[in-house]
């Protein structure tokens, strides 16, 4: 997937992105199936307010939702 | 044959009184009239006050013979009240109305937003303040009983409108049958289930949402103050809503959305309200607690609006012209600043200071109202009522994360009623000096209040017409402004001068405020010191600001005038 380069001028270490990858995962399945949605919105939400940019986090959107 | 209940409405507060039927029998032939108002609800009632403040008569069509039935509106904020104030019934709705400003949202058993609505020593009124709606209706009504401009007709229900070149034919019925009334004009304020919008087949433009509540009003007592209270998902209601508001005389309102699925039948059956209202005084610490039901009725919120509200000789006013949601106490609180609106903008043509282009104005404004509110509602509606499961799910997050992150909780705001500001009214003045203002109400803003001494406000001396602020430490107005002036009035403008900063009575002002200390000055971003001597504003018959100059001369006065009465085709 192509991310545009207006996106984002930091990126993640491969490093830390598998942190990221095993600490979501782990965090999904605590959360359970039933509450798996409602943990996933409310960490968009607190994502879009320490990224401080609705136009940003609107090209995230974008990007998450192509190829579903 | 119309016939109306001539039973008392059952209430535990308030004592209905019914009245007799107005009966054209009894009355000798009628003249075409200059304006019949339909619909006897605050839109309907405001308007013909406002006329007849201005010298128009009216005639206002009840199809009942009292009150309406349970409290209905019961949340009036400050500019409702300005606009009270206006038509002489503020001091009643104080008398009997609780004030508050502080309003609380709960999720699990947390408070996880307060709100408090500022109250600056500027302002007569609180915020908010609660009374029930009959009561407002009665002291409306009786100052339409005491202005002998306003005929007001119980008992009689608009059949049919017909309407004709420049005038409409009206069938009414009542307790003795038809008659026919000629009407130069009909302002249509009957109401959200207009019949008249129905018969016009008119559509409005918005969207309805999903989902009922009910509201109960209870009489119980509890040692709470007036302040709103918002229970979000609570065990008893999960996923829903739950409103509740102290009201004079004893009675809560209770106010909860039903769970998908369910009828107003079903939820208005008494062991539904009962167990419901049981379940929710119980969760606020007082399970067991006596009440008694007074009143219940189911709603739904929709945020629909007509395009124009002037189709030929009909007008549309309040809930017949537009249906907001509930939510941040819209209904009444729109319907008055339309009544007052429409008040002096067809009074003006109904006397011929300004052509039809005035009511043209008065729709687009009225319409731009309706939709920054329906912008404003919808955000509110679809937190408290989300429409759809990604609605739904955000909402279920920002409640989880308001117990602990304070970024989400300002969303718990109820975007209160507010008055519209007319910014890009063409009855702005093009050549004045708004931009040149730092402070202020600027073009279209509704006029700040300020605070002249002990139970002394601006707003206190003025309205009924236009009104020209001028801030002066001299002793006299320019002979040129005054000259403008008299000309204005001799062609029957209402206009009147108040002088402000002189010490003594000013020449060619109608009253004069010292303002010793420089505070209204101050407020309406007018130097105090300096040279900048002659500034001036014009309010229009509503109060809303329609031109401002740091240095008021005649010209730039009369072309305001001008620009504020389109179409006017009598002035030199």
């Amino acid at each position: 997937m192509k991310i545009p380069t207006t996106m984002t001028d930091k990126a993640l270490t491969i490093d830390g992105l598998e942190t990221v990858y095993d600490a979501l995962a782990t965090a999904i399945d605590q959360a359970g199936a039933d509450k798996a949605q409602l943990f996933l919105v409310k960490l968009a939400l607190l994502n879009a307010n320490a990224l401080a940019d609705e136009n940003l986090f609107q090209q995230q959107i974008a990007a998450a939702l192509q190829d579903l | 044959m119309h016939t109306p209940t001539t039973e008392a409405r059952p209430s535990i507060y308030y004592p209905y009184q019914v009245f007799q039927p107005w009966l054209a029998s009894a009355h000798p032939a009628q003249d075409r009239k200059k304006v019949v108002v339909v619909g006897a609800g605050p839109a309907g009632m405001v308007t013909a006050l406002e006329l007849a403040r201005h010298g128009v008569a009216s005639v206002v069509l009840s199809s009942e013979l009292q009150f309406s039935q349970g409290s209905r509106a019961i949340c009036f904020t400050r500019r409702s009240m300005e606009i009270l104030q206006q038509v002489g019934v503020a001091d009643r709705m104080t008398e009997g109305g609780l004030p508050w400003r502080f309003g609380n949202s709960f999720y699990r058993g947390q408070r996880v937003f307060r709100m408090e609505a500022p109250h600056d020593a500027d302002d007569r009124f609180f915020p908010i303040i609660n009374v029930q709606q009959q009561y407002m209706e009665e002291y409306l009504h009786d100052a339409c009983q005491a202005h002998p401009l306003i005929d007001f007709r119980w008992g009689n229900k608009l059949e049919k409108i017909d309407q004709k070149d420049g005038y409409a034919v009206l069938e009414v019925d009542t307790p003795e049958g038809p008659y026919a009334l000629e009407s130069d004009w009909v302002v249509a304020a009957d109401g959200g289930r207009s019949g008249i919008r129905s018969a016009m087949n008119l559509q409005m433009e918005g969207a309805s949402y999903e989902g009922f509540f009910v509201i109960a009003d209870i009489q119980v007592d509890l040692p709470l103050p007036t302040e709103r209270l918002a229970f979000f998902d609570p065990d008893w209601n999960p996923g829903n809503t739950i409103l509740m508001h102290r009201e004079p005389n004893g009675i809560w309102r209770v106010d909860y959305q039903l769970p998908a699925g369910e009828t107003p039948e079903e939820a208005l059956h008494p062991d539904s309200l009962k167990a419901r209202i049981d379940a929710q005084l119980a969760m606020i610490g007082h399970a067991g607690v006596a009440w008694k039901m007074d009143w219940s009725s189911v709603y739904s919120a929709r945020t629909l609006t007509l395009p124009d509200f002037v189709h030929g000789s009909v007008i549309f006013t309040g809930d017949a012209a537009h249906l907001l949601p509930i939510f941040g106490v819209r209904g009444a609180n729109t319907a008055f600043q339309d009544a007052q609106s429409l008040g002096w903008h067809l009074a003006f043509v109904v006397k011929g200071l300004a052509g039809k282009q005035l009511l043209a104005n008065h729709s687009a404004e009225r319409v731009g109202a309706a939709r920054e509110i329906i912008t404003e509602a919808g955000k509110s509606t679809r937190f408290m009522a989300p429409p759809s499961p990604g609605f739904r799910l955000l909402r279920d997050a920002v409640l989880s994360l308001s117990l602990s992150q304070e970024f989400v909780r300002p969303l718990y705001h109820w975007r209160t009623s507010r008055p519209h500001e007319y910014s890009h009214s063409m009855l702005n003045s093009r050549d004045d000096d708004n931009h040149l203002f730092k402070s202020g109400p600027a073009h279209g803003a509704p006029p700040q209040n300020v605070r002249l001494g002990a139970n002394d406000f601006l707003l206190d001396h003025l309205g009924g017409g236009f009104d020209l602020l001028y801030f002066t430490d001299a002793i006299a107005l320019p002979d040129a402004l005054q000259q403008v002036i008299q000309t204005a009035r001799a062609q029957g403008l209402p206009l009147k001068v108040t002088a402000v900063g002189a010490a003594q009575a000013v020449n060619g002002a109608d009253q004069t405020l010292p303002d010793a200390d420089g505070h209204l000055r101050q407020r309406y971003g007018v130097p105090v010191d300096d040279g900048a001597k002659g500034g001036a504003y014009l309010l229009r018959p509503d109060q809303h600001i329609c031109a401002r100059w740091l240095t008021l001369d005649a010209t730039r006065l009369q072309a305001a005038l001008d620009n504020a009465l389109p179409n006017h085709t009598c002035r030199t």
